[in-house]
């Protein structure tokens, strides 16, 4: 089987002044031919380093990196260089050039290609192709970047969060793009630290943390191994005198409940079988002279994956960080 | 020929970047331009010098200021002898003549205008006392194009404006590129790297065209300057001078990761160029013993052969030893810049 792009123990400690980062700590993957896959994680999980070693900006501290079949040495470099499209997590370009002398700058790098003009139109910004990058808009310089990726037509693109920043509109519109990519069977790599969009667009997912991958399959796969494809989140009115709070544990033994958490103030259970769950919930509850303030119930999405497995949110960790 | 090829897209990107940018333009062209033609206008016609001359106050010195007043060319006044000291050292006079038994002169060897005084000053009294020349004197004075100041200036500066455009329109292009992370994505791509650096080079010496007439211009059209050599020949050497600043401004920015690093390097390096070599006054009234090192600096063979050609009317072979000394500058830097570059 051939890989796209493929490493094994990769590691990458950044040497900074006070103390060393291991930044990537023992990463394998291997990127199928055709497939979009998707480094999941939060902010600092170690993607964009992942990814930048794969883009040969970036030299590994150990570990073994192949890209379309080659390594990122002398002549083979250039042409690995020829082949893959790159939008880095903060592209930036000459603000004195308009798009479209951009991206023919661009496209003269590369033996083929596609039509700058046609390029443009691919990512929404015919409106613009005269305009300065200077004086485009955060959104319109990210899809920008995305066309310089896009302008070589790659065999294997690495998109390092192209949608964050970008309008719901915009957003969809580039996992068009995406996926047209991968119904041309061209072989897609992103990152994000979106949980809906790894969801509805990647074939396969790492979820990453702290440099190492803590779970590698479909979207699907992921959400079954954390048992149980529902969740059911519900709050407690607590009425004076009845005592506060219930432990999540009292929710554990419940039929088809596969775990259960206390969250916000409110309840968080996996549940395989909701119209079995929900009834004995009830019934519990109405024993124990429980009111209930909210109920709802949803699929499992990555985020119940990254929860699960690290005890974190996906976002919280964004927020906190920035 | 490929529809779209790299060295030409990224030549018009510099041009463009460049020409989108009015501050690039002004410092570039518009600034030399007003320095050419402020000093120009500065030394274009120096009045004959006066000389400053103080009469220490005695029983001759009325007889003193009336000899100098006929004679013409000195501003004379007769003071106490003490303000006459003090004049003369704050520099307000250029010497003090006072009669005793002898005529008495105060001033300051080392001051060529005191020194000059002195002569003058000791001429003229001798013979309004009584001296007669030996042989009969007659002047004849040169105010030809080609021997004034301006003259001079003129090629000093435009050797001057071929080193900073070299070294600030490379070096510091490529830092600001390095520093905004532009060249980050440009080596992510296939791009050939000397391709980069020969679009550098060659919107460098596209850039020296304008500069090259302007200041040439001013000169001939503003000061009457003439240019006595081949304009091929003056092109020839700009360019030269210009691609070898351009090499040298390379190698600079070849690791600088910040502006300030460049700004300082910059500084350095161009200082000694605008001390030794010659822009405002020549560069060989230096001692002897700097001269191998004056030589060796690319802006004194720059300029030396702008004069040659533009005041001697010297022609391109007559500077084979300078534009070899100027490519060996250029070559060299490129290919160490060519190892040394660093694109992140
Ligand atoms: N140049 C660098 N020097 C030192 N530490 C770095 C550098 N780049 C990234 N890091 C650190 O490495 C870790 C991983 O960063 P990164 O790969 O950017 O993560 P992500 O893209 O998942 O947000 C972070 O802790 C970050 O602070
Ligand atoms: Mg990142």
């Amino acid at each position: 089987m051939a890989f796209a792009a493929y490493c094994r123990d990769l590691y990458k400690r950044y040497d900074a002044r006070k103390k060393a980062v291991d930044a990537v700590n023992g990463i394998t993957l291997e990127v199928h031919e055709g497939e979009c896959f998707g480094l999941l994680g939060p902010n600092g999980a170690g993607k964009t380093t992942t990814v930048e070693i794969f883009e040969g900006l970036l030299t590994q501290t150990s570990g073994h990196v192949e890209v379309l079949g080659r390594q990122w040495s002398g002549r083979d470099a250039d042409e690995i260089r020829q082949r893959i499209g790159i939008s880095l997590q903060d592209t930036k370009l000459n603000d004195k050039l308009t798009v479209l002398e951009t991206l023919t700058l661009f496209r003269s790098f590369y033996r083929t290609g596609r039509e700058p003009e046609s390029t443009i139109d691919m990512v929404s910004l015919d409106e613009k192709a005269n305009a300065f990058v200077g004086k485009l808009s955060g959104g319109q310089k990210q899809r920008l970047a995305v066309a310089c990726a896009l302008v070589g037509d790659p065999e294997l693109l690495f998109l390092d969060e192209p949608t964050t920043g970008l309008d719901p509109q915009s957003r969809r519109e580039l996992w068009d793009i995406i996926r047209e990519q991968r119904d041309r069977a061209r072989t897609t790599l992103i990152t994000t630290h979106y949980m809906d969009e790894a969801q509805r667009l990647c074939d396969r997912v790492a979820v990453v943390d702290h440099g190492k991958v803590i779970a590698l399959g479909s979207p699907d796969e992921l959400i079954r191994q954390i048992g149980g494809e529902h969740v059911i989140e519900f709050d407690l009115i607590h009425s004076d005198g009845q005592g506060s709070v219930v432990g999540a544990d009292l929710f554990q033994g419940l039929p088809s409940v596969n775990a259960a958490r206390a969250e916000g103030g409110g309840y968080s259970l996996t549940v395989s079988e909701p119209h079995r769950a929900l009834p004995a919930l009830i019934t519990l509850l109405q024993s124990r002279q429980l009111e209930l303030g909210r109920l709802a119930t949803r699929h499992v999405s990555l985020e119940d994956v990254f929860v699960t497995l690290t005890g974190r949110h996906l976002r919280d960790e964004e927020i906190s960080s920035n | 020929m490929k529809k779209y090829h790299p060295i030409k897209e990224l030549l018009l990107g510099r041009m463009r970047t460049f020409y989108r940018e009015p501050e690039a333009i002004f410092w570039t062209y518009g600034f030399p331009l007003i320095l050419t033609i402020l000093l120009g206008i500065a030394f274009r016609n120096r009045p004959q010098e006066v000389i400053d001359v103080d009469i220490a106050d005695g029983p001759a010195a009325a007889g003193i200021k009336s000899h100098l007043d006929d004679a013409g060319g000195f501003v004379a006044h007769v003071r106490p002898t003490a303000e006459c000291t003090e004049r003369l050292r704050l520099g307000k006079s250029a010497i003090v003549v006072e009669r005793g038994d002898k005529l008495e002169y105060a001033f300051d060897p080392t001051r060529p205008d005191s020194a000059l005084a002195r002569a003058r000053l000791d001429d003229v009294l001798q013979r309004a006392l009584g001296r007669a020349d030996a042989v009969a004197t007659a002047d004849r004075e040169i105010t030809e194009p080609g021997a004034r100041y301006i003259d001079f200036l003129v090629p000093g500066l435009l050797g001057m404006n071929l080193m900073g455009g070299g070294l600030w329109g490379i070096g510091f292009v490529v830092t600001d590129m390095r520093v905004r992370n532009l060249l980050r994505r440009l080596v992510a791509t296939p791009m050939r790297k000397p391709h980069f650096l020969l679009a550098l080079i060659g919107g460098r010496l596209v850039f020296t065209i304008p500069e090259l007439l302007f200041i040439l211009g001013a000169g001939v059209f503003l000061f009457d300057v003439r240019v006595s050599g081949g304009w091929l020949a003056i092109v020839v050497i700009a360019f030269v001078g210009s691609v070898s600043f351009a090499g040298l401004g390379l190698l600079i920015a070849s690791r600088a990761k910040r502006i300030e690093t460049i700004s300082g390097l910059m500084n350095l390096v161009m200082l000694p160029m605008w001390l030794f070599s010659g822009i405002f006054f020549s560069s060989e009234k230096f001692p002897d013993a700097f001269q191998p090192f004056i030589q060796a600096l690319p802006l004194t063979q720059l300029n030396d052969a702008l004069r040659s050609i533009i005041l001697e009317g010297g022609t391109l072979a007559d500077q084979a030893m300078r534009l070899l000394i100027l490519m060996a500058w250029g070559g060299l830097s490129f290919l160490l810049a060519l190892k040394w570059f660093r694109w992140t």
